[in-house]
């Protein structure tokens, strides 16, 4: 495999650690109380490693002297490969959660796949990644169930989130052409695969918090492609400013 | 679970490694508390291998540096590496790691099915290190540092952070 198509094979995975990370980030001392300001800032750093582990290896990959720091906060928009999902905007706690939660489960099956990549460096992350990431699920899906079954504003407003963000859940499975060379040379997750496995699960813990599954069959796409919503480049701009005003400063 | 690491640890660098805390939790040396996957001397340069404990733990790029500058002292230079796999777990942990951190007013993990009973089950089992009552309650999954979670005794009202199982 070749080296471009596997960096951006690792993008397709890394930029959604990063850009979610980035998102929880934001909310770091405006939490609803202080446990979940804590929890979402933790999951936030989880992340945020996790990414740092991808980039340091594309850096390696890439060659050229290229840092991690480059890769997170020199590109440009359409450089990034997350998926819509990830980077819609913190609206309000309930919305954050179904984010967190439609994004949790997803990332929790494809690791356990991508554990098993004959990349060994790609297989070692998501192996650390898995522990983290199952207890972000567990948090993400209790909190769905509590608000769900909550009370009757809390049920209306995360139903709500359920409705708005379900659209951004088919991306996830998409194959791009680097997701198909990855998995032809036995790197890469087929995650068509996952699709099932993913809405029987989400399915089945909102039915346990007493929310409707929505019925809409047209759902957004474009991130992987590079074709990102209104919100990245607010996102962005927030995230690659001091680089960009002070390039190459430090801590 | 039986970790040989010690074939991988050069015995003459233990004194200095052993010196070196995580600065999280300043009473656990980085060798209790199971970090430090190899350490070889070679023509005077220590080569020094590293895990971290989670991904993002802020921990790891200043315990790279303390380990630099403790050899440093002792005119070594050391070359700090970092391994991802296989994945650290809580039950490197010393024995005295351990008792360190119950000394240190943190309680240490529980074993894994134990520990899901605690954070997820609301079983009273954990104890705390202050009074050692295991009428306790979790307050938040999260706690201070990403590898703990913060609990409350019932009977004393301390609370206290409880070191989450890592496997």
């Amino acid at each position: 495999m070749k080296n471009e198509n596997k960096i951006q094979y690792i993008y397709g995975i890394a930029d959604n650690a990063l850009i979610l990370g980035q998102r929880l980030s934001e909310l770091c001392g405006h939490g609803p109380n202080l446990e979940t300001d804590i929890a979402l800032t933790n999951m936030a750093l989880d992340l945020l490693g996790q990414t740092r582990s991808y980039y340091q290896y594309v850096a390696e990959l890439s060659g050229e002297g290229k840092t991690e720091d480059d890769i997170a906060f020199l590109r440009t928009e359409r450089q990034y490969k997350n998926v819509l999902l990830v980077e819609q905007p913190n609206k309000h706690f309930g919305y954050v959660i179904t984010r967190q939660f439609l994004f949790d489960i997803f990332h929790l099956l494809l690791l356990e796949k991508l554990q098993n990549s004959e990349d060994e460096r790609l297989a070692a992350i998501a192996k650390k990644g898995i522990k983290e990431v199952s207890y972000h699920q567990r948090f993400s899906s209790d909190w769905i169930k509590r608000l769900g079954d909550g009370t009757k504003e809390s049920h209306q407003k995360v139903q709500e989130a359920v409705d708005d963000l379900w659209t951004f859940t088919d991306e996830l499975f998409h194959s791009t052409e680097e997701d198909q060379i990855a998995l032809d040379h036995k790197i890469g997750v087929d995650t068509i695969e996952l699709k099932e496995k993913y809405y029987q699960k989400v399915k089945e813990i909102l039915e346990e918090a007493t929310l409707s599954i929505p019925e809409t069959k047209w759902f957004q796409k474009g991130g992987k492609q590079g074709i990102h919503s209104e919100h990245m480049g607010y996102l962005l701009s927030d995230l690659q400013y001091m680089q960009r005003t002070y390039p190459n400063m430090k801590w | 679970m039986t970790i040989k690491l010690e074939q991988h640890i050069d015995p003459t660098l233990v004194p200095i490694l052993e010196e070196i805390s995580d600065p999280e939790i300043p009473v656990l040396s980085i060798m209790d508390m199971g970090v430090v996957r190899s350490a070889i001397l070679e023509d005077n340069i220590a080569k020094i291998t590293i895990t971290p404990t989670y991904s993002g733990c802020p921990a790891m790029d200043v315990i790279g540096e303390d380990i630099t500058k403790a050899f440093a002292k002792e005119n070594i230079e050391a070359k700090v590496s970092l391994v991802l796999s296989p994945a650290w777990t809580t039950d490197w942990i010393t024995s005295r790691g351990r008792k360190a951190l119950e000394a240190y007013g943190i309680a240490a993990p529980l074993d894994e099915e134990a520990d899901k009973e605690a954070l997820l089950g609301g079983k009273k089992i954990v104890k705390c290190p202050q009074c050692g009552s295991v009428n306790t309650k979790m307050i938040s999954q999260f706690g201070s540092t990403a590898c703990k979670a913060l609990f409350q005794c019932n009977d004393c009202l301390e609370p206290f952070d409880y070191f989450k199982c890592l496997k």
